[in-house]
């Protein structure tokens, strides 16, 4: 299992030909108290860099970026009833959607773990 | 921010920065023809305050008001005495001033009043949920198709015979835009309301929604159950509309009889006729598992980092002024104002005092509608009604409206004006009798038919 991080703060964590997305713990402390997540139903196409999912907070509404193109195999159905989820484990019970990658290729040039901490770092 | 007007500088300094050449380079997406270049033909370019009241008052004084005649027009807006008390504390400087209640931080006293309305809305409309208040009536019950849409994944609204014409243009309008189809037809003049031939509608197709008025257009009053029944065995919503208020102090709640969103028009507690507007849309959901769908703005109770009571807006980041294109609803507007005197009528009023006032109206409705049978050649049409009921003339009701105009008598809303083009109905009348209504009136508009219709 891998995961990589984007410059949108979206995480992916890769295992063989599927992988889980979701917000990173920076992006969500940044929104504040998250509200309202609308995750991709199981079938949906989604397109490496175009917007996948919604998480709304008290102040903003964001869109989610899918991090690789593929067909989602699952929203997170937690999310529907429990937003805060994503406030409270962004990186575990808080994920998004999982989905079957079309392109493994598609994650180079995504950053690993440190690399995204420097990059934070940076902001 | 002070709110100063701009002096000819700070145009030049800001059009600089932008890098345009004057103020008209930043209306380049409208026609030219529709640039205003020259002053109004007939428009002064100034005039003195008292002039302009002299002039105002000239204008007023063509009109039949409300207030000057025997009143009994209703059919969506209605003439409730409205206490003093409440014009005086709505133009109180901290809730006619008040900074947006999207920073909680200088808010609290805003929120806490739209927190107040919403637990009202959502008690008067036997609801868990109800938003900050929307445009009004008609774009409220957009909304709640929409949403029903959003819910069930499907788009075809049926639209019970007795949903206001008004509103029935408005979601029409709204339809064009978004492919939804919509089922909706002219009333019938049955008593019952056709409840039956809605039910084998519903079973006949697959709706998202079903949307029936309480009370009616014609003032028809129906137990919802059935239809809440019938669209849920078929997986719709039932959307309850109601443009009065004051009936919900002596009915039953539209969710206590399965109505699964129920929105409607407020203007009836604490806003005046107005002209027409504006008014106050009302929004409720039935079961909080469809709060998160809702349109608009909700006014949460939370607390502050002391762990203080406080409230804040929740579920609003995405409408236009965020989402822009991709916001939940057409029209999310806040009627704030008429919120808050809604409010402090409600209020005022209190639960027993609702169930009086509601009591009143409709002693008042049925000593009309009795008084109104015994005019030769008049049948009233319902058999339960509210405060507002329809009757019908020997003749076309239009002229005769006009007639009693001149005999200082504002006789109510007559079906050809309602439904011009249904010549069908042209004979009928809706009267609405609030308690602003003496039952000197009412023996004035009966007296003033007589002569009228003979």
């Amino acid at each position: 299992m891998t995961r990589y991080f984007t410059q949108d703060h979206e995480w992916i964590e890769v295992e063989g030909d599927t992988a889980t997305v979701g917000i990173t713990d920076y992006a969500q402390s940044q929104l504040g108290d998250i509200v309202f997540v609308e995750v991709p139903g199981e079938g949906a196409a989604v397109t490496k860099g175009d917007e996948a999912a919604v998480v709304e907070s008290v102040k903003a509404a964001s869109d989610v970026y899918s991090p690789v193109s593929g067909t989602v195999i699952e929203g997170n159905p937690a999310l529907e009833d429990d937003p805060a989820l994503v406030n409270s484990a962004p990186e575990g019970d808080g994920w998004f959607f999982k989905l079957t990658i079309a392109d493994a290729g598609e994650l180079d040039g995504l950053m690993d773990g440190s690399a995204y901490k420097d990059f934070v770092a940076g902001l | 921010m002070r709110y100063l007007p701009l002096t000819d500088s700070d145009r030049a300094a800001m059009l600089s920065v932008i890098g345009a050449p004057d103020v008209d380079a930043l209306f380049t997406d409208v026609a030219a023809e529709q640039y205003l270049k020259q002053p109004i033909e007939g428009l002064p370019a100034h005039a003195s305050e008292m002039a302009v009241e002299r002039h105002m008052r000239r204008l007023s004084n063509k009109n039949l008001a409300a207030g000057d005649a025997a009143f009994f027009c209703g059919a969506g807006a209605y003439r409730h005495h409205v206490p003093a008390t409440v014009d005086h504390l709505i133009q109180r400087g901290e809730f006619l001033t008040a900074y947006t209640p999207y920073q909680p931080e200088i808010a609290q006293g805003t929120l806490q009043m739209l927190f107040e309305f919403q637990s009202q809305v959502a008690r008067l409309y036997g609801c868990a949920v109800a938003n900050a208040s929307m445009y009004d009536g008609s774009t409220a019950c957009w909304e709640a198709i929409s949403m029903a849409g959003r819910v069930t994944k499907r788009n075809l609204a049926i639209l019970h015979e007795g949903l206001h014409p008004h509103y029935v243009s408005t979601i029409r309008t709204m339809a064009k835009f978004t492919g939804d189809s919509i089922a909706d037809r002219a009333p019938s003049l049955q008593a019952d309301g056709g409840i039956g031939e809605l039910i084998a509608e519903i079973e006949a197709n697959e709706p998202s929604c079903v949307v029936v008025q309480y009370p009616d257009v014609l003032g028809r009053v129906y137990d919802l159950s059935p239809i809440a029944e019938a669209a849920h065995a078929k997986g719709a919503l039932l959307i309850a509309v109601n443009t009065e208020p004051v009936a919900l102090g002596a009915l039953r709640s539209p969710g206590e009889m399965g109505a699964d969103i129920v929105v409607g028009e407020g203007q009836s507690l604490g806003v005046g006729l107005q002209f027409g507007g504006p008014y106050l849309g009302l929004f409720a959901v039935r079961d909080p598992k469809h709060v998160r769908q809702m349109p608009g703005r909700l006014c949460g109770e939370t607390v502050d980092a002391e762990g203080k009571r406080g409230f804040v807006l929740t579920l609003s980041t995405r409408e236009q002024h965020i989402r822009r294109e991709k916001a939940t609803s057409n029209i999310c507007t806040n009627s704030g104002l008429c919120a808050l005197a809604f409010t402090i009528h409600l209020t005022l009023l209190g639960e027993a005092g609702l169930r009086a006032l509601a009591a009143e109206n409709h002693r008042l409705a049925c000593v009309a509608a009795d008084r109104l049978a015994k005019v030769p050649g008049v049948k009233v049409l319902n058999d339960s009604f509210f405060n507002e009921f329809t009757i019908l003339l020997p003749t076309d009701a239009r002229p005769v409206v006009r007639d009693l105009a001149h005999r200082n008598v504002l006789a109510g809303v007559s079906l050809g004006r309602l439904y011009p083009a249904e010549e069908q109905l042209s004979h009928g009348l809706v009267i609405a009798v609030t308690e602003t209504a003496s039952e000197e009136d009412i023996e004035t508009l009966a007296s003033a038919l007589e002569e009228s219709i003979r």
